[in-house]
């Protein structure tokens, strides 16, 4: 059972697997011979892993996720950004890829600003960001919305075939933060819209099969 | 919207087949249950469940970082529970904000689903279930726990087990199922007892309360009572969470 169609919708407790055949991934737990889910969501089997995937709930940061944040306040060496969860998250002055004034932060980033950002750890005091990779940083320009965390997936599609697809046809540039938010750069703003639209397009239908092909017909069909 | 209709094939100890409650019911039958879930747009989780007349509504937040800061625990989650009956659920309309018994049953309830919830890695975090109840017809903190369970799970909060939670009451000598109002105010022969109870899938007990006069025979035929109200429940809040799409 490894293709899309075996996926199921699972409770907290339920027995996903018997057996001593699975693992148990994230979100199940081997309780006796069972694999149980802890979570409700789909379940999902691949090389004997199962796991489960939620389907709602506040997004949990993990290490390695690239974020969209809002910086929140200004410390003597780095800047708090608000990404949308529990925990606070930190930039610290040693993250960012060039010569900072210290007493100058808010000339690289001032309260208010959204930046993209990686997550390189999660501890007990909240979460560490870097801007130390290419394509990270302070945005200036662009269009910024949020949708449904658990959503993200769906939306990046299968190897990134979704969000593929939404460049190539509006032209425009997308980066996805796990944390929901996304920042849409494109030529005009009708483009940018489009682009909106279409990531609104899939989130509205995300339990659908074949989600590609039914956004390449919408393509087809709103260029008319 | 997930309906349920409750048959009863199972026969129950009775001493006196001619025992009849007030509306009818047959003493294993539990009022017709209706369950929905993501019915607030702005929680993180929730849902409603009614056991007839009964309607409670849960909303989950978090988790979140825990406010005020000294009632963090920087080892492990908290659970906070909010029980709150609305003014005009009940037929005389009640004095609305906390009382008495509105705190007690919130801290039964968050008794009756700690067991079942796997938040010790939330560190200095907190979840909150606020239960609403907007009609009344007694078994209120059992369909509040019920609810309360299918908000938690819609939250995505990982959890051991689910769980379901049911009234028993004793009336005079008689057991039975899902108790409501006009049986809760029993008077004939050793008069009312109200046991709600609270079990999970496994038919583990998370809650039981009782105050009144029982035998512990009797208490042991509740339970199991109990056992068999509380898996056609579990049935219905399993059912209502999968055809949930969004």
């Amino acid at each position: 059972m490894s293709d899309e169609s075996s996926r199921k919708i699972v409770i907290p407790g339920e027995i996903i697997e018997r057996g001593n055949d699975f693992l148990p991934g994230e979100g199940t737990e081997k309780r006796g011979e069972d694999i149980i889910a802890l979570k409700y969501g789909l379940a999902e089997e691949s090389n004997n892993l199962v796991k489960v995937i939620p389907l709602s709930g506040v997004y949990l940061p993990r290490r390695g996720n690239v974020v969209i944040g809002k910086v929140e306040n200004i410390t003597f060496n780095g800047w708090v950004v608000d990404i949308g969860c529990a925990d606070g998250a930190f930039i610290s002055l040693m993250e960012v890829p060039r010569f900072v004034n210290k007493n100058e932060l808010d000339e690289v980033m001032d309260i208010g600003d959204m930046v993209v950002a990686k997550i390189i750890g999660v501890n007990k005091r909240g979460v560490d960001l870097t801007l130390k990779i290419r394509g990270l940083g302070k945005i200036d320009e662009g269009l910024i919305f949020k949708i449904n965390p658990n959503k993200v997936p769906r939306v990046i599609g299968k190897e990134g075939s979704m969000i593929k697809l939404i460049k190539d046809e509006t032209g425009c540039d997308i980066t996805v933060g796990q944390n929901g938010l996304m920042w849409i750069q494109g030529d005009s703003i009708d483009k940018e819209l489009k682009a909106k639209e279409a990531v609104m397009f899939i989130t509205e239908r995300s339990f659908i099969k074949g989600l590609t092909e039914e956004l390449k017909k919408w393509f087809e069909g709103n260029k008319k | 919207m997930t309906t349920f209709k409750s048959k009863s094939e199972i026969s129950t100890q009775t001493n006196k087949d001619s025992f009849e409650r007030p509306d009818g019911r047959k003493i294993d039958e539990i009022r017709p249950m209706k369950a929905k879930v993501g019915i607030i747009p702005n929680a993180d989780g929730s849902a409603m469940f009614s056991f007839g007349d009964t309607i409670a509504i849960a909303a989950v937040y978090g988790p979140r970082k825990m406010h005020p800061q000294h009632s963090q625990d920087p080892e492990k989650g908290t659970l906070r529970c909010n029980y709150n009956m609305l003014s005009f659920s009940v037929t005389d309309r009640i004095r609305p904000g906390p009382s008495r018994r509105s705190t007690e049953i919130s801290k039964i309830t968050e008794w009756a689903l700690e067991p079942i919830l796997m938040i010790d890695k939330f560190n200095s975090m907190v979840i909150d279930v606020h239960i609403h109840i907007i009609q009344a017809n007694a078994s209120t903190r059992c369909a509040g726990i019920n609810a309360a369970a299918l908000a938690l799970a819609h939250a995505g909060i990982p959890m051991r087990d689910m769980v379901s939670s049911v009234s028993i009451g004793k009336l005079d000598k008689q057991l039975v199922v899902d108790v409501n109002k006009d049986e809760e105010d029993w008077e004939e022969g050793e008069g009312a007892t109200d046991i709600p109870i609270t079990l999970t899938s496994n038919g583990e007990i998370t809650h039981i309360q009782l105050d009144g006069k029982i035998t512990s025979k009797e208490l042991k035929d509740a339970i199991e009572l109990a056992k068999k109200a509380t898996k056609q429940i579990y049935e219905l809040q399993k059912k209502t969470l999968k055809e949930m799409k969004e």
